[in-house]
């Protein structure tokens, strides 16, 4: 009874209104919803329920926390920057920015080449290229778990271990992998680009098949030959994804954790405990009691390096990566 | 992506000899042949070897008893195959429940990045609320704050929810809301609704459709690929999850594969427990082998974006 009410009331409030005025000339709540209003918003409902309560708010709220001491039984107190002061002033944090560095640093050297040296020999196999690509991306839908997992039997350091067998066959002495201070965040590299680069070669396989195929023809009419068009149009064709590519990889390998986390908790000595490691020993791995603040001032501190750099790097290499 | 599909599309076809890196005539030189198809062989073997080879020991070590596996890791099968280490895998460790554990969670992620990414996208490009772009801007935002950052106010989000209160440790939901959240997904699906033909809007809107039927009908039939697209990354990338459930689900029998597995390592035999992590990486496995176009397509389609 009483919705069919409203309706025929609405309906000719509605009828009144357009008769007696342009339609356009006011927004009212009533023009709004004749022009699909609530249908627009009960659309975007679940975008921004769900994006509001995981995404905005936490980012909020991870700002806030950095300047609070809380232990979630009592309520926030309010601590300045005394959060930030004791993440710089822990003996750990210098070491956790220099391991990432290093990380991120091994992941370029290592990392960076092959996916680009594999996708131009990939993007010339005449035949069987599905192969290729099904190979190389073959490890980027392995679980990390399981792959780290299984990485850390193949470093087993004994000389019974995967790859110190396969090392004795050519005569070398067994290695101590993740156990060593010196080749733990190599051997950690090592995996992590393992199981990375497929996805960079696919992404550097769609990017060379749009360079423009009159581009070579050009090259070709003046006389370049393979390593000229390889130098002189393919690269400079690929700049910009390569560029992306780059920062890409800078920005993911400077949240490492889960290599450091499974394969050796950081250890040995430190010598793999990185930004994020101690970001989550701050907050979940300390048996004294949670240091939520500390690891939202150190999570705060990576996000604005992060941004910082990038801003930095896109305006250092805008002149060069657009034509 | 699209700019590529039109740029390449639009082009006359020209004779193939003189255009791409390689042309065919190269290939008719030795040094050419000798040198860029050994480098392709090379590149062949080495993929084989370390793409392939590190799955297939684990298949290999799955079947092999414990002893010889730690013994002589790179023997195949010295002391022949035992399969006990998979049916042990099922009835000691318990696998077939993690694993069902984990498609649990694979499932609502995929549903709930789903609803919120077509929804959003369609709100955004077809309906296009005046504030759309206020609300575009707060979501490209996002894309700078790399979700692990993210974790320690997450965390104490899902213990202690503001407004409704009561704790979500523990409860699927806490992984499946947040999962939503990619606003990597709704640009990607934005971009594609950007793309389709408005006349066939108009069309619709004619015949008398509103905005649901217009969307149920019209758009996400058409939208096929994309949500192919985004619904592999989306399974993908909740199977490869270990940080976040790890944090939120504290009881083990609702713990996927991935965050059982580093805990049962010490306690397992170690046959048994590479048969485990075998079983975990079947289904993304297998589903790679069948849907690879798709997986591949959306993942240069991932760079094109990017770039």
């Amino acid at each position: 009874m009483a919705p069919e009410l409203e309706q025929t009331d609405s309906t000719f409030t509605a009828a009144t209104i357009s008769a007696t005025r342009p339609a356009r000339a006011r927004r009212t709540p009533l023009t709004w919803l004749r022009a699909g209003g609530i249908s627009r918003l009960l659309f975007l409902a679940p975008l921004i329920l769900v994006f509001g309560a995981f995404s905005w708010y936490p980012i909020v709220r991870l700002v806030l926390m950095s300047f609070q001491q809380t232990n979630l039984v009592q309520p926030a107190t309010w601590v300045g920057l005394q959060n930030f002061s004791e993440v710089i002033h822990d003996p750990l944090f210098p070491i956790a920015v220099r391991n990432t560095l290093e990380f991120a640093g091994l992941a370029l050297v290592f990392g960076y080449p092959i996916p680009l040296i594999a996708a131009v020999l990939i993007s010339e196999v005449r035949r069987r290229r599905g192969l290729y690509s099904a190979l190389v991306y073959l490890p980027v839908v392995i679980p990390p778990v399981v792959a780290v997992l299984l990485w850390k039997f193949f470093y087993d350091a004994a000389p019974t271990g995967v790859f110190n067998t396969i090392l004795g066959w050519v005569g070398i002495a067994p290695q101590q992998w993740i156990q060593s201070q010196g080749q733990a965040m190599p051997s950690l590299v090592l995996e992590s680009t393992w199981a990375n680069a497929g996805g960079t070669v696919i992404i550097y396989l769609a990017a060379l098949t749009g360079v423009n195929p009159e581009l070579y023809e050009a090259a070709s009419v003046d006389g370049a030959g393979l390593w000229k068009k390889l130098w002189h149009v393919t690269l400079p064709q690929m700049r910009t994804v390569m560029l992306v590519t780059m920062i890409l990889q800078i920005i993911g390998t400077a949240q490492v954790f889960l290599e450091p986390y499974l394969f050796t908790q950081g250890g040995p000595a430190n010598s793999t405990l990185t930004v994020m490691l101690l970001i989550y020993n701050y907050a979940f791995g300390n048996s004294l009691g949670a240091s939520y603040g500390e690891a939202a001032a150190l999570s705060l501190m990576l996000v604005a390096f992060l941004a910082a750099f990038s801003l930095i790097y896109l305006r250092a290499t805008r002149a060069w990566s657009s034509e | 992506m699209t700019s590529l599909r039109i740029r390449r599309g639009g082009r006359a076809p020209v004779p193939e000899a003189t255009q791409g890196l390689v042309l065919h005539s190269d290939w008719q030189r030795p040094s050419v042949r000798w040198g860029l198809g050994g480098a392709q062989l090379l590149l062949l073997v080495l993929l084989v070897v370390g793409g392939l080879g590190p799955i297939l020991w684990l298949a290999k070590s799955a079947i092999t008893p414990t002893q010889d596996t730690l013994i002589k890791p790179i023997a195949v099968f010295p002391h022949g195959v035992d399969l006990s280490n998979l049916s042990n895998a099922w009835t000691q460790v318990d696998v077939g429940r993690y694993l069902l554990n984990t498609i649990e969670i694979a499932a609502g992620s995929w549903l709930s990045q789903i609803i919120v990414s077509t929804t959003g996208a369609y709100a955004l490009s077809v309906l296009r609320p005046k504030w759309g772009s206020l609300i575009m801007g707060a979501l490209l935002t996002t894309l700078f704050v790399p979700s692990v950052v993210l974790l320690v106010p997450l965390y104490i989000e899902v213990v202690h929810p503001p407004l409704i209160g009561g704790s979500y440790v523990n409860s699927y939901w806490a992984i499946w809301l947040p999962a939503g959240a990619s606003a990597f997904n709704v640009v990607l699906m934005k971009r594609f609704f950007d793309n389709l033909p408005r006349e066939i809007f108009e069309a619709a809107r004619i015949d008398g459709a509103g905005p649901l039927r217009l969307f149920i009908s019209v758009v996400l039939p058409m939208s096929k690929p994309i949500l192919g697209v985004v619904s592999i990354f989306a399974v993908l990338a909740s199977w490869k999850d270990f940080l976040w459930p790890l944090l939120v689900l504290t009881d083990a029998s609702k713990q996927p594969l991935s965050v059982r597995l580093p805990t049962i390592q010490g306690q397992t035999d170690l046959g048994v427990f590479l048969a485990a992590m075998l079983i975990a990486c079947l289904v993304p496995i297998v589903g790679f082998l069948v849907f690879q176009r798709s997986f591949l397509r959306g993942s240069g389609l991932g760079g094109a974006l990017k770039g």
